[in-house]
């Protein structure tokens, strides 16, 4: 991928992301999400990863965050007052958020990180195909994929039995 | 490198030429449709010198200018971006949807081999399915953004409807994966192309009629149309989601409708009908299940395939308008009860038997 595409692609999706977390409005927040979850899975497909970038737009975007929508709409949440932020909770999220800013500087600057555009000549041809993906998830994940999916019908069921009102 | 992106613009240009157009005949398809079977005349007010063509002057150029030079109103204490971003992606993924359903084989010019199918992508089916779901904002935006308990009803009922079709219409997708081993649109059209004992072509409805039906069924509630037009309502919601739309925004929600229309009559044309194939007509030319052989040049046969494949989408949107002005609209724990109870187990079903096919088949 062209360094001035990933760029561009880049500035997208930090802007967006900054729109969840400084609009005033609940609605645009989950909004701006979407559109961050969106430009993600433009950032993988032009990694090759087709599946990974289909998967992304069908299961967040087009699921999860319709479900978000949802209950903003039905709960008709106000614009959140600026005041009511304290103090104390904006201290505590500027020294925890420079503290990840940290620990994120300091991954990054680890030599060997970053300069790895070299790697391209080693990606095999099938790369990021839906067959190679769900060998490796039929075989090496196996284990893992079924325990997933046992996890994920427990809440399912938990999710029925919560919002029943009786028992019968 | 210019050569290739040409052909990109060129292939992207065809397909909107395709959709676009095919969404305001359909205007006129439905309008005189439903004036057909209600035994009526339909639109024939308008017309140009006296000539009316039919009712196409009225459908295809005094309404689209009557919605353009309308005032555009937007109701007091709403958001007002949000409330102009509805129409807009309501209508954008309908359209882009299209962007994956290939309407040809391979064009060969020289050394060069395009692929008519506007993106070649490995998961083809995926991205349509992907296009269809973002479709939903447009949906809950609309109903949302116009501060009205109709629209607001209007556009939560959509979304769950939409979202419960989702599934079984997934559902039915993932039987044809099944059967055609790929995920690629192309490829699926491509394995059509056999004949069953030398003679019957090998379209997917004779492999999975089942999912045809679950999929028409999840298609045409996904586009929200009657019988399914509950979001609308307008005996209950006087138009649901889009009721506090006027002029251009109306018209485009009016659009999606017809878009969403052609998208499902092209994935059905694509999964079950063969999609580009004619039957016997290979890329050389017919080949007669009797030995015969018409050979044919290859512009020749890409045009006929272009042909067949616009032949198939109009006939199956024509289905849809035919079902739109036949049935009545569901009761709304109808259309739940049948999306839950009725198309999802059902397509479970046709996921477990055609996996028990399919293995059998290979081992």
């Amino acid at each position: 991928m062209s360094p001035v595409l990933f760029g561009i692609l880049a500035a997208l999706l930090i802007a967006s992301a900054l729109g969840v977390v400084l609009s005033a409005s609940p609605i645009r927040s989950a909004l701006s999400l979407v559109l961050t979850l969106f430009f993600i899975a433009v950032q993988f497909l032009f990694l090759d990863a087709q599946l990974v970038a289909a998967l992304q737009v069908v299961v967040y975007a087009g699921a999860i965050m319709v479900l978000f929508l949802f209950v903003i709409m039905l709960l008709n949440l106000q614009e959140e007052p600026q005041a009511i932020a304290r103090l104390g909770q904006r201290a505590a999220a500027v020294f925890l958020g420079s503290l990840f800013l940290l620990a994120a500087v300091h991954f990054l600057a680890k030599p060997g990180i970053g300069a790895g555009t070299g790697m391209a000549g080693a990606v095999p041809a099938t790369f990021g195909s839906t067959e190679l993906l769900a060998e490796t998830l039929f075989t090496r994940f196996l284990f893992a994929f079924e325990i997933t999916s046992v996890l994920l019908l427990v809440a399912v069921i938990g999710a029925v039995v919560l919002a029943k009102k009786t028992l019968t | 490198m210019v050569i290739d992106l040409l052909i990109a613009v060129i292939k992207a240009l065809i397909v909107i030429g395709m959709v676009l157009p095919l969404a305001g005949i359909l205007g006129w398809v439905e309008r005189k449709g439903s004036a057909l079977i209600q035994d009526r005349i339909g639109a024939n007010r308008a017309s140009i010198f006296g000539f009316a063509g039919a009712g196409l002057v009225n459908t295809l150029m005094a309404d689209p200018l009557k919605f353009l030079t309308k005032e555009d109103v937007i109701p007091a204490g709403v958001d007002r971006l949000l409330h102009t971003l509805a129409p807009c992606v309501n209508l954008f993924p309908a359209i882009v949807a299209f962007a994956a359903i290939p309407f040809g084989d391979v064009y060969e010019v020289g050394d060069r081999v395009i692929n008519l199918q506007a993106v070649g992508l490995n998961v083809g089916i995926l991205y349509v399915l992907a296009m269809l779901s973002l479709g939903v904002y447009g949906v809950v935006l609309a109903g949302w953004a116009s501060n009205n308990r109709f629209s607001l009803l209007g556009g939560i009922r959509g979304s769950a409807q939409m979202i419960s079709y989702e599934l079984g219409m997934g559902l039915a997708i993932v039987a044809m994966v099944m059967t055609f081993g790929t995920l690629d649109l192309q490829e699926m059209v491509r394995a059509q192309g056999h004949l069953i004992l030398g003679w019957i072509p090998a379209w997917g409805i004779l492999y999975q009629p089942v999912a045809f039906l679950l999929f028409l069924t999840a298609g045409i509630a996904e586009s929200k149309r009657v019988p399914f037009d509950l979001p609308e309502g307008e005996s209950e919601l006087v138009a649901g989601f889009f009721t506090e739309y006027s002029g251009i925004k109306y018209l485009m929600f009016f659009m999606t409708d017809f878009v969403d229309v052609a998208v499902v009559a092209g994935l059905v044309t694509t999964l079950f009908f063969g999609g580009w194939q004619i039957p016997y007509l290979m890329r050389d030319g017919f080949h007669l299940p009797w030995g015969a052989v018409v050979a044919l040049p290859q512009i020749v046969v890409v045009l006929l395939r272009l042909v067949a494949f616009m032949v198939k989408v109009i006939f199956f949107c024509w289905v849809q308008v035919l079902i739109r002005w036949s049935l009545p609209r569901f009761r709304y724990d109808q259309v739940m009860r049948l999306g839950w109870k009725g198309l999802l187990p059902i397509a479970l079903l046709n996921v477990l038997a055609t996996a028990v096919v399919v293995l059998a088949l290979q081992g």
